[in-house]
Order: structure tokens, then C-alpha cells, then sequence
């Protein structure tokens, strides 16, 4: 069962790409365009629904186990057998990838009902599809496989399926230029992630998750090898995890990354791929929790990614920049949860985030659907008026990110913020406290300018703002339903009570057996109270919403009052440049890089082609030279092979007297 | 005077040599030809003096070989030369230097 899980999506994608998207049913069956896009819809959501039913049966198979019994492990032959290092085609459904594989397949399958609407007028219809279906079956190797090779070959194969959607509308060449940008920055970190892979093989021997971990679990292993090891390990799996999840240094393209269609933002860009860093860290996790030094980069880089994100967020006029800002901001506190060693915290972030990302990002696709592919919020305002069901249900979104109590989002949240503060990073939990009221900032200003106040879209344009249709608005109900409800999963403990649900924390015990935590010693005390803590996240983004509805709704002229301020204008335009991050980076890598290239380019046409076209001109010239001596008369060859003769015979007969 | 071995290298050498230089003055393709025929018989009867002088059989195998061998020489020979004549319309050797580096 488990095989099929994988190979539905794979099955999808060769049906779409080969007989679709190749033109085949078009010119050799002669079919027509109106069959074929009903054929490829049918094809491409129904085999993303057959492995989220399979990867739901499993996961009810997997609860009748117990606990510590939970893994199915799937071996379907040897790939790479070579003296030591063999690697099998294995795939692991354990809690961990089963957390992983629910949220692939089931938000994988909404986004693929809602492209249905969404990309209903493109010509490239079939090729998206198969664009899709494999991404999810890249993303399925990835969360399933059972060796660190295997989950390179998925990582690499989401990163590939990325570059073709980015670049979906190649014909644009920013767009597939932001293509391009996505893949060259993935490849630094992936660099980093293939070192670590390497490492991993050396020091133990094997690649295999079970083999690795155990190992790396044994104190007596441990002991022998060089203590700063793990440090490293764990540090080059990281740098993986920054380029693919987007955080700081290298999150410069998941913005770019926007020029893809609306879909695909909310499931590679928002949903799934993004968070292939958490959970590769996650099954990490005897590397890290072994290693404070790795944690501290992570959680430090981690939360430095998520303030910095949230402040670019603010001032951007694009929805869909605004939303690709607030990924990496939230993908943060997903870091900052796992480097402080509480992955389920992190894991119950990234499913929560999958809910409202998704939700809003589709959202997001709706608006811009509805207005004729406007994606700038300052010729928006007052949609809720035309489209009230995508503003309802994107409020319920922006309400869920900001932590808004009892949705999803604030039960992750408030869990990421108390672990925090629970390990002792206080200086951490305070940078997550500023994000938390900038988060709160950011959406309510978004969803204000978008949907609230009076209307800025050009004439022409409003009098066709109409309703999505029901395959894109009926996604947005149930991931908007999640992202109320999706939170009662992991409710924290000490809150169970307060909410009425009775069991608390579902979540972090079904997804325990497969991390490795440590648990808190007791002396460790709080140095705020539970209750305080969540107070005070709720205060925080209280205080941001109140900020945005007075600066948008009570009173829009202080926006000018405020502008005035020269510190305040000065930061408004940094943000507004993003930090001039791209800037430096053109300068001080981009740039450089170029004019060495230009010099290597240089030396290959002067001092190589120079060395190898001298090598030929001194034949050409020797050859020029005997060639005299060929005259074609038959009759002087003839002499010459005579006198010749005669010279070999004079010089035997002398040599022989 | 006996008749020696000697005789007949000297016979053989005197042959070759003139065959020699009809290669190599003569301009006419039949011409030519000839020469080359004169110069394989003086081999010939290189071979077959020794072979009587040495008592040994291999020397006349190799001339009745040889023999062979220059009379499918000519007759591919004379049907080259007829093909270049009917493109050509001349004998002159000299005018076959296509293959000049």
C-alpha cells in the first residue's frame, strides 16, 4: 500500500506529461482541447485523492499499533549496491512522515481542485497538471524515504518540479528568470546538505535513518568519535534546510519565487516544500538535540530570519510578496522551535502554517482571479462588497496567522513561544514577541487594503469582479474550517482545561516516538507563568492589530502624520527595499562573480585556445612545407622510390663490407 | 664459356634497370606498363636462376606466382588505361595529378 501512496502521483504525471502535455492526444489522436482538460482534472486530482486516501488508511493502520511500534517499512530493492554503501528503495511511515504525507496529500489534493478554476483559461493546462503530480511525487520520496539518499533524490526532485512552476510562464523572461533564481540558490545550500549526507556515510557507516540514529543515540559510539562532528553534521544539514525552507542568508528567492501561478505559491511556496527543511531537521533530531552549538545557530538564525521577513512584510504593495514575506517569517518560528529541541512545537507549526498559508495564499489567487490578474493591494479595497466568501474566509486566515486566540495559529504559536522561554532563550523570546505583534500588523493592514474601505479598482475592471468558481471557492471553506479547528490537535497542556478539549496535546504524542527530545530537568523553572506567556503573545498581537485598524480604518490620514517623522519614513523605505538585500547580494556576489567569469572566459579564449590553435598552426605549417613534395606526377614518385632503393641497398652493402 | 649464375643476375639487373627508366621517362600510360612488365620478369628470372643454382623448388613457385599475379596486373591495368583514355582522350601520364597535395 505504501508504494502506491508514491507511485499514484508518479503514474499521474507520466499519463498527463506523455499523453497530454506532448501534444500526442492533440495531433495523433486528434482529440479535442475540451475532452483533454477534462481528462487531465480528473487524472491529476484523482490520483493525488487515491494517495491521500491511502496515506489515511495507513495512518489508521499506524493508530492501531502501539506507540512504540508505529512504523511500517516498505523495501521495494537494492539501488545502489557498492562494497559498504548500499542504499534500498525503503520507504519509513512512521508518526513523522505520516504527519507529513496527511498534510502532502490532502492540501496537495485541495490545491489541485482549486487549479482546476484557477487555471481553467491557460493553454499550457495539461503541463501544469503534470507539473504538480510530479511535485507531489517528489515530495512523497522525500517525506517517505527511509535513507538520506533517498530523501536527497525527492529534495532535489522538489526543487526541479519548483523551477519548472516558477518558471511555468517561461515566456516571460523575469519570470523564468525568478525560476532560474529559485534553483542557483538552492543548489548553495543543497551543497551543504550533500557534504552532511557524506559526512553522515563516514562517520556511520551507513545511510540508512534507523542505522544513523541508533548509532548516533549510542553513548558509546559517541564517545569514540571526534566530539565536534555531530556539531558539523548537524550544521551542513542545516545549510540544506536554509536554502530549501528560505531562511537567512539564502531566503532571497522565495519571493521571486511568486511569478509561479497562485497554486503553486500556496502548495510548494506556502504549504509543502518549504517546510521539507523542519521536517528533514526534525528526523534529525538526535543530531541536534545532541548539540547545543547547532541549536544556537538555529534558533538565532532562525528568529533574526523571522523578524527580518515580518518587517519586509509590512510595507510591500503586492499580495502575493506580503504573503511570500510572512512564509519565511513563520518558517522561522518553525526553526526557532526546532533548534530549541521542541520539534513537535515546530511540526504542529508547520501543519497549522499549512492550514491558513494555504488558505490565504488561494485566497489571495482568488482576488487576483477575480481582477483580471491585479496583484497590487492599492488597486484593491472594499472587495468584500464583490467577493464577499474569498474575504471571509481570507479574514479567517489573516485572523488564524496573527494568533488571534482559539484558532489554529495561536496554539502553535503560543507553543513555540513557551518553549522558548521555557529552554532559557529568553533574548529570542522577545525578538518572537515583536514578530508576533509585526505578524499581527502586517495581515490585518493586507486584509484592510484589500477587502475593507472603499473601492481603488480602475473602472474598467469592476464592472467584471465576479465570485471564483466552486472548485476554487470550496477549497477555501474547508482550509478555512482547518484553520479554525485545525488547532484543537495540539492544544498545550495547561490549556487543555480552559478550552474543553479534553485530551490535550494529541498531537506532540503521536508524533513523539519518532524524535528524539530531552526532557526538561526540573531545575529549569519558568521564569514567566504559562498563563503569562500566552498573555502576552496575545497582547502583542492585540497591540499589532490595533496599530493596522487604527492606521487603515479610524484614521488614515496619521499614515501622512507618520510619514512626516524622518525616522519613521527613513525605515519605511528600507523595508519598502527589502533591506536592499538583493542589492548587496548583487553587489557583493553577483557582481564579483560576474567579472571573474568574464576573466575565465578570457584566459579560455586567449591562453587555452590560444595553446590548441598554436598547436594546429605549427602543424598546418610543417605540413605546408612537405606538401611540396607531393606533386601527383606518377612518374616522380616513381624516381623517388627508385633512388631510394638504391640508397637503402649502397648503405646495406657498405654497412655490410 | 659456361653459363653461370653471374650471367643471369647480370641479365636480370640490365632488365630491371631498363624497365627502371621507362617508369620514369616515359610518358605514355601503355608505355609505362610495359616497363613494369620488364621489370617483374627480370625479378622472375632473379628467382629462377637461384632456385636452379640452389636446388630449391620455392624460387619457381614464386615466379609461376608471380606470373599470375602480373597477368590479372595487366589486364586491370589495360582496362584502367581504356577508362582513362575515353575521359580523358590522351595517354600523357603527366595529366593524372589529381591527387597533388
Amino acid at each position: 500500500v505504501l508504494v502506491w501512496v508514491i507511485l499514484a502521483p508518479l503514474l499521474g504525471a507520466l499519463i498527463n506529461g506523455l499523453v497530454f502535455a506532448s501534444g500526442f492526444w492533440k495531433r495523433v489522436i486528434g482529440g479535442d482541447e475540451h475532452t483533454e482538460k477534462r481528462i487531465v482534472s480528473f487524472l491529476g486530482c484523482g490520483v493525488i485523492f487515491i494517495s491521500a486516501i491511502l496515506s489515511s488508511i495507513l495512518f489508521l493502520s499506524l493508530l492501531e499499533l502501539a506507540p512504540s511500534d508505529r512504523r511500517i517499512v516498505q523495501e521495494l530493492y537494492l539501488w545502489i549496491p557498492s562494497g559498504d554503501f548500499s542504499v534500498s528503495i525503503e520507504f519509513l511511515f512512521d508518526p513523522l512522515s505520516c504527519v507529513m504525507a496527511l498534510v502532502v496529500t490532502w492540501i496537495g489534493f485541495l490545491i489541485h481542485v482549486y487549479s482546476i478554476g484557477y487555471m481553467h483559461e491557460d493553454r499550457s493546462y495539461s503541463r501544469y497538471f503534470t507539473y504538480l503530480n510530479l511535485f507531489i511525487f517528489f515530495m512523497l520520496v522525500l517525506v517517505l524515504g527511509n535513507n538520506f539518499p533517498l530523501l536527497f533524490v525527492g529534495w532535489e526532485g522538489v526543487g526541479l518540479a519548483s523551477y519548472l512552476l516558477i518558471g511555468f510562464w517561461y515566456e516571460d523572461y523575469e519570470k523564468a528568470r525568478a525560476g532560474k533564481k529559485a534553483f542557483i540558490v538552492n543548489r548553495i545550500g543543497d551543497f551543504g546538505f550533500i557534504i552532511g549526507i557524506f559526512l553522515i556515510f563516514y562517520v556511520f557507516g551507513s545511510t540508512n535513518f534507523s542505522d544513523v540514529f541508533s548509532k548516533a543515540l549510542d553513548p558509546a559510539f559517541i564517545r569514540v568519535i571526534p566530539g565536534a562532528l555531530i556539531t558539523v553534521i548537524a550544521l551542513l544539514l542545516f545549510v540544506g534546510a536554509v536554502g530549501k525552507s528560505a531562511q537567512f542568508p539564502l531566503y532571497v528567492w522565495l519571493p521571486d519565487a511568486m511569478a509561479g501561478p497562485t497554486p503553486v505559491s500556496a502548495l510548494i511556496h506556502a504549504a509543502t516544500m518549504v517546510t521539507a527543511g523542519a521536517y528533514m531537521m526534525a528526523r534529525c533530531s538526535a543530531f541536534y538535540t545532541q548539540s547545543p552549538t547547532a541549536q544556537i545557530v538555529v534558533v538565532s538564525i532562525a528568529a533574526f530570519t523571522a523578524l527580518l521577513a515580518a518587517s519586509m512584510a509590512i510595507t510591500q504593495n503586492d499580495i502575493k510578496k506580503v504573503l511570500a514575506y510572512s512564509t519565511i517569517s513563520q518558517l522561522g518560528y518553525m526553526f526557532m522551535a526546532i533548534g530549541v529541541g521542541a520539534y513537535a512545537a515546530g511540526l504542529f507549526h508547520l501543519v497549522t502554517h499549512a492550514f491558513f498559508k494555504a488558505l490565504l495564499f488561494l485566497g489571495a489567487g482568488s482576488v487576483i482571479h477575480s481582477l483580471a490578474g491585479e496583484q497590487d493591494i492599492r488597486k484593491m479595497g472594499g472587495l468584500r462588497r464583490y467577493i464577499p466568501l474569498t474575504s471571509y474566509t481570507f479574514l479567517v486566515g489573516t485572523l488564524a496567522i496573527a494568533g488571534i486566540p482559539f484558532l489554529s495559529g495561536f496554539f502553535s504559536k503560543d507553543e513555540i513561544l513557551g518553549s522558548l522561554i521555557e529552554r532559557g532563550f529568553v533574548i529570542h523570546w522577545i525578538i518572537a514577541l515583536i514578530t508576533v505583534c509585526l505578524t499581527a500588523l502586517y495581515m490585518i493592514r493586507l486584509y484592510i487594503l484589500a477587502f475593507e474601505g472603499g473601492t481603488r479598482v480602475p473602472v474598467p475592471i469592476k464592472g467584471h469582479i465576479h465570485e471564483s468558481p466552486y472548485a476554487m471557492t470550496i477549497p477555501l471553506i474547508i482550509l478555512a474550517i482547518l484553520s479554525i479547528f485545525g488547532g484543537y490537535i495540539g492544544v498545550p497542556d495547561f490549556m487543555g482545561m480552559a478550552v474543553g478539549v479534553p485530551q490535550s496535546n494529541i498531537f506532540e504524542g503521536f508524533v513523539a516516538p519518532s524524535l528524539y527530545v530531552v526532557e526538561l530537568s526540573s531545575s529549569i523553572h519558568h521564569i514567566l507563568g504559562h498563563w503569562s506567556v500566552t498573555l502576552l503573545s496575545i497582547i502583542a498581537a492585540v497591540i499589532g492589530v490595533a496599530i493596522a485598524v487604527y492606521l487603515y480604518i479610524v484614521n488614515p490620514v496619521s499614515q501622512q502624520t507618520l510619514m512626516r517623522n524622518n525616522l519613521i519614513s527613513t525605515v519605511y523605505r528600507v523595508s519598502y527595499a527589502k533591506w536592499f538585500v538583493d542589492e548587496i547580494y548583487d553587489s557583493i556576489i553577483v557582481k564579483p562573480f560576474n567579472s571573474i567569469s568574464i576573466w575565465a572566459a578570457r584566459f579560455d579564449l586567449e591562453i587555452i585556445d590560444g595553446a590548441v590553435n598554436g598547436i594546429s598552426d605549427v602543424v598546418i605549417l610543417t605540413a605546408s612545407i612537405l606538401r611540396s613534395a607531393q606533386t601527383g606526377i606518377l612518374r616522380f614518385y616513381a624516381a623517388a622510390m627508385a633512388i631510394g632503393a638504391l640508397a637503402i641497398i649502397v648503405y646495406i652493402v657498405i654497412s655490410a663490407g | 664459356v659456361a653459363i653461370g649464375v653471374e650471367h643471369y643476375l647480370v641479365l636480370s639487373s640490365i632488365l630491371f634497370v631498363i624497365g627502371t627508366i621507362g617508369v620514369i621517362t616515359r610518358r605514355n600510360i601503355i608505355i609505362v606498363l610495359m616497363s613494369i612488365e620488364l621489370m617483374l620478369n627480370s625479378a622472375n628470372l632473379a628467382f629462377v636462376a637461384f632456385s636452379k643454382v640452389l636446388g630449391d623448388m620455392t624460387g619457381h613457385v614464386f615466379m609461376i606466382m608471380s606470373i599470375t599475379f602480373a597477368a590479372a596486373e595487366v589486364a586491370v591495368g589495360l582496362a584502367l588505361v581504356v577508362s582513362v583514355y575515353t575521359h580523358r582522350e590522351s595517354l600523357n601520364i603527366d595529366i593524372l595529378k589529381m591527387l597533388k597535395g
